[in-house]
């Protein structure tokens, strides 16, 4: 297993190396960085699969480095669960990449492209398996420079470089808070492997304990793209290429959720009731903030960035429930939002690698992210358009696909959350269930609007209307996510046995068998009388009365319809410029929660002879970038007042640095000798 | 097995054969109370019979969504419409998903109304795809607190579970926190089914259309398929309403006697419950589209007082 495991990582490294070797011939550069990052893929994703089922957790540590620092691996049930989750996404962003970058052959430099993208993969892999948290850091740090290097790899814009920097920037901040929350544990411990961090964060003082929390809660949200700590995800997630955006919303950010689940499940032993409160509160706010601002996008990758902070925010509600859940005692309860939140996190790696697979194609096919530049693309590209289509169905949670099944499951943990304390803090459980409702509802419009607004009526500008299907390698990507879009919502029962080790190491149930009922076909809670769905039976339903009624009678009834055209309102036939527009969708939500938006619009009119017939209008609407104006910019105005003093101390005098280093030096031998 | 299936089909032929009798009986009464005669009881039978009959027009620049809507509509309003208790405390189709199943399959069926009403290109469209989703989403929030204060009572969010708990208190829906829950689910069934003062179901003006902005490009069969769907859509929320908070009448089995006593007793508290609607809708006028999120949030107070009711008393 762990054989297997190890050889996809070594295919990546010899991908990366092979590929920049390559890097004078483009076509053998990308077809070699492809198939490695395919192949390894296919190999991780195997033998993780094996590893979780086999339900040992095997460790492996490479012959060199010191006790301290061990590059120590151990693919325990957790690990192995987000490494499948890497791995399936990886191949089919693999396979579609084969297509896609083919467009850059001889524009760009698709040898560095290959190392970067497998090395990439491979750094995911480590941090997901790392089990020493030096190991981890260096795996961590890997990752967060070829996360750079990618996004960054159409440089010659400014806006890509800048969300380029932005990333680094905080990227950095939060892994210095993550480099002291493992120090604090290790000084507790005296080892840095993560075996001996089990359960000992609860072992700390209360302040010690809830400084480590904090610090682990935002060094791994700002990866994550918890609100308050996300803002540099909508700009740098839509800058990347398209196959680059898939695997950074798909699964770098799920290494924030990995970090969470490691250090809340493994390392905390059951935590103070405040903990779970302040993470389901945060997944509230994340999610109503992401699909609030995803809703207000022209961009389609914006949007579908914005939309990746919504399902953190889902994701974290199922943490904040298991954790509250954990303090209470309910270990089952624990383990139903647990894998809640661990389904979750699977789902939205294949929709939303699938969404932005999708909107790479249709950036391809029209060379705009502008949605009001879009239309009419469904005649032109049926497969991405239904791939699309699945995976917006998909990601607004509705039945039979497989956001439906996870977002069933969150319901349930917060419903029966009601009923295990009796302080006021069970209020919170409904209150969130009523705002992921809201947050779902508003996610559907928002894909609605995603879906028909590039796809449906009539082309919105020449590129739109001369739109080309994409290859064959980048349909079978897109369709190898559908159709696993498909499986994990009809296949709910069967999968969510993959749980049960996980549940049984971080909580010591396996809940499996009580979340399966009726011989496999239902979904239940896990409480008696808890209520059941079976998406199996729904897609059976609309399969069987599909064939029975629709298919006949649709046949039957085409023989008597005509083709006419679309209600004018008597205009002189219907053009791209009477059609219901981007903007014009998201108005009235735009005008209900303008206290958070505060849109701003402008609008101004030439005309010649009377202003009842101008002969241009210029119109510019935005609405306010709240974190940005109210958070980030006083705290980058203190740190260049703070700067700025410090510049006195920069004087220029070489002999003044040195004096600088005497000092410091005599300061730290002091130190040392009284330590 | 064989008990089931037979369950399923009649409930199946009910919910086909009753919707558009409430869709008259509501118009008719609403009728009476204007003052006018209507057309009968049997009008929206008459509709369907003749749309079906019909030719139809499809526009040029509408795709296969367009085609495939009424269908994903039409199913996904039955399929809910199975999972519901109607005479029998035990809904038929219960096993393949309770109250949350129901929302989110009528969500399904919205979710493709709305792509259709942009498929044609036509600007009416897209205006009556915005203005529903926008209205249902805020809809969504309070018509979770009221269920989950329903659900938490009966520890389920299983249909048959919730309606057997019903009948085991059946007078429980005078206690505070079960008024509130029902007062929330009635604001939440007039901005679902598209009745005054959210919408008008019986104007094609262009200001206040929502429903019928979404459908009008439809004609012939599919026009009767959404037509049908709507009205079911209306039976099951109506049901799921008055089943929940008032079970008399709710027979242990679809089989013997009984069943024709608990079709009785549905269609009486149906009529009760119609009344109601038409009471509101007649003494209201349409509100402005964004006083409607007023509406709404008066919707929200009351499922969050419900909730906090379960605990109070």
């Amino acid at each position: 297993m762990t054989e297997l495991f190890l050889s996809g990582i070594v295919v990546w490294l010899a991908g990366a190396m092979a590929s920049l070797a390559l890097w004078r011939q483009p076509s053998a550069a990308r077809r070699v960085g492809c198939g490695t990052a395919l192949g390894g893929s296919l190999l991780v994703l195997v033998g993780s699969a094996a590893a979780i089922f086999s339900g040992s957790s095997a460790g492996i540590s490479l012959p060199f480095g010191n006790p301290v620092f061990s590059w120590a691996i151990r693919l325990d049930p957790l690990s192995a669960y987000f490494n499948v989750t890497l791995a399936a996404l990886a191949a089919a962003v693999s396979l579609y990449s084969f297509g896609y970058l083919r467009a850059m052959e001889g524009r760009r430099n698709l040898g560095a492209f290959g190392f970067f993208f497998n090395l990439l993969l491979l750094s995911l892999a480590l941090v997901f398996s790392a089990s020493n948290a030096f190991f981890f850091l260096v795996a961590w740090e890997v990752m967060a420079l070829m996360s750079y290097c990618l996004i960054s790899f159409e440089h010659e814009k400014k806006g890509t470089r800048n969300a380029g920097v932005l990333f680094l920037i905080m990227s950095h901040a939060g892994t210095g808070l993550l480099l002291i929350a493992f120090l604090v544990l290790a000084s507790a411990s005296g080892s840095l492997d993560f075996s001996s961090f089990h359960l000992l964060a609860s072992r700390l003082t209360p302040l010690q304990q809830g400084t480590v929390f904090l610090l682990f809660l935002f060094g791994f949200g700002v990866k994550a793209g918890l609100v308050p700590v996300h803002i540099w995800l909508p700009k740098a997630h839509p800058v990347a290429p398209s196959n680059v955006s898939a695997l950074m919303s798909g699964i770098v950010i799920k290494t924030g959720i990995y970090g969470m689940a490691r250090v809340f499940f493994d390392f905390y032993g059951p935590p103070p009731l405040w903990m779970g409160t302040l993470v389901l509160g945060l997944g509230v706010a994340s999610a109503l903030l992401g699909v609030l601002y995803a809703l207000m996008e022209n961009d389609l990758k914006r949007l579908l960035a914005w939309s990746s902070i919504e399902n953190i925010g889902i994701i974290l509600m199922g943490f904040g429930a298991a954790l509250m859940f954990r303090s209470l005692g309910y270990a089952n309860l624990a383990a139903l939002a647990l894998i809640a939140a661990l389904y979750h996190t699977f789902n939205h790696t294949m929709f939303k690698g699938l969404l932005f697979l999708g909107a790479g194609s249709v950036v391809q096919a029209t060379h705009t992210r502008n949605m009001e530049r879009m239309g009419g693309l469904i005649r032109h590209m049926p497969v991405t358009a239904l791939c699309f289509l699945v995976g917006a169905v998909a990601i607004s949670g509705l039945p039979p696909l497989n956001g439906f099944v996870s977002e069933w499951l969150t319901y349930q943990a917060l419903l029966a959350g009601f009923g295990t304390t009796h302080s006021l803090t069970r209020l919170m459980f409904p209150i969130a269930g009523s705002l992921l409702a809201l947050t779902a509802a508003l996610a559907a419009a928002c894909f609605v609007k995603a879906f028909a607004i590039p796809f449906l009526a009539l082309p919105r500008s020449e590129e739109a209307a001369d739109a080309q299907e994409v290859s064959f390698p980048m349909r079978t990507g897109m369709a190898v996510l559908a159709l696993g879009c498909v499986a994990l919502g009809l296949g709910a029962t069967w999968f969510v046995r993959v749980f049960d080790p996980i549940t049984q190491q971080a909580l010591g149930v396996r809940a499996s068998s009580a979340l399966v009922t009726a011989r496999g076909l239902a979904l239940s809670p896990g409480t008696a009388h808890g209520g059941t769905i079976s998406t199996v039976g729904i897609a059976l339903f609309f399969l069987l009365a599909g064939a029975a009624f629709a298919l006949p009678l649709a046949m039957r009834w085409r023989r008597r319809s005509v083709s006419g055209p679309a209600w004018d309102c008597g205009l002189p036939g219907l053009t791209d410029d009477n059609e219901y527009t981007a903007t014009a969708f998201s108005k009235p939500l735009r005008m209900i929660f303008s206290a958070l938006y505060r849109p701003r619009r402008e609008i101004q009119a030439e005309y010649e002879v009377s202003p009842y017939y101008p002969s241009a209008i210029r119109f510019e609407s935005e609405i306010e970038p709240t974190f940005e104006k109210h958070l980030y910019d006083p705290l980058r105005q203190w740190i260049m007042a703070v700067a700025n003093r410090m510049k006195g101390i920069q004087a220029g005098s070489i002999n003044l640095y040195l004096a600088y280093i005497f000092i410091t030096l005599i300061l730290l031998l002091l130190f040392g000798v009284r330590a | 097995m064989m008990a089931r299936l037979i369950e399923n089909v009649a409930q199946l032929f009910l919910l086909l054969a009753l919707a558009p009798l409430v869709t008259g009986v509501i118009r008719t009464l609403k009728a009476r109370m204007q003052t006018r005669r209507g057309p009968g009881i049997l009008q929206p039978y008459r509709d369907l019979g003749k749309l079906f009959g019909k030719g139809m027009v499809v526009p040029e620049t509408a795709s296969w969504i367009f085609a495939a809507t009424p269908w994903v509509v039409f199913f996904s309003t039955v399929l809910a419409g199975l999972m519901i208790p109607m005479v029998a405390a035990d809904a038929p189709l219960g096993l393949f998903g309770g109250v949350l199943a129901v929302i989110y399959l009528l969500g399904l069926g919205r979710f493709f109304l709305a792509l259709s009403g942009l498929d044609s290109g036509s600007s009416f469209g897209g205006l009556g795809s915005s203005r529903e989703m926008t209205i249902s989403a805020l809809a969504e929030p309070a018509m979770m607190m009221a269920i989950f204060t329903v659900a938490i009572g009966a520890g389920s969010t299983g249909l048959t579970e919730i309606a057997g708990a019903a009948i085991g208190q059946q007078w429980r829906f005078l206690a505070p926190a079960q008024m509130f829950a029902f007062a929330a689910l009635v604001l939440v069934l007039i901005a679902e089914t598209g009745r005054i003062p959210v919408d008008n179901p019986a104007t094609h003006l262009e200001l206040t259309m929502i429903h019928e902005a979404m459908i009008l490009e439809y004609s012939g069969p599919y026009l009767a398929l959404i037509e049908w769907a709507a009205s079911i859509k209306q039976l099951v929320l109506m049901t799921l309403l008055i089943n929940c908070f008032w079970p008399f009448g709710l027979q242990p089995t679809w089989f013997g006697l009984g069943a024709m006593e608990g079709i009785g007793w549905l269609l009486a508290k149906l009529l009760l419950l119609s009344c109601s609607i038409v009471l509101l809708e007649t003494v209201n006028a349409k509100m402005r589209l964004f006083r409607v999120p007023e509406l709404l949030a008066v919707a929200f107070t009351l499922g969050s007082l419900a909730l906090v009711s379960t605990f109070l008393f």
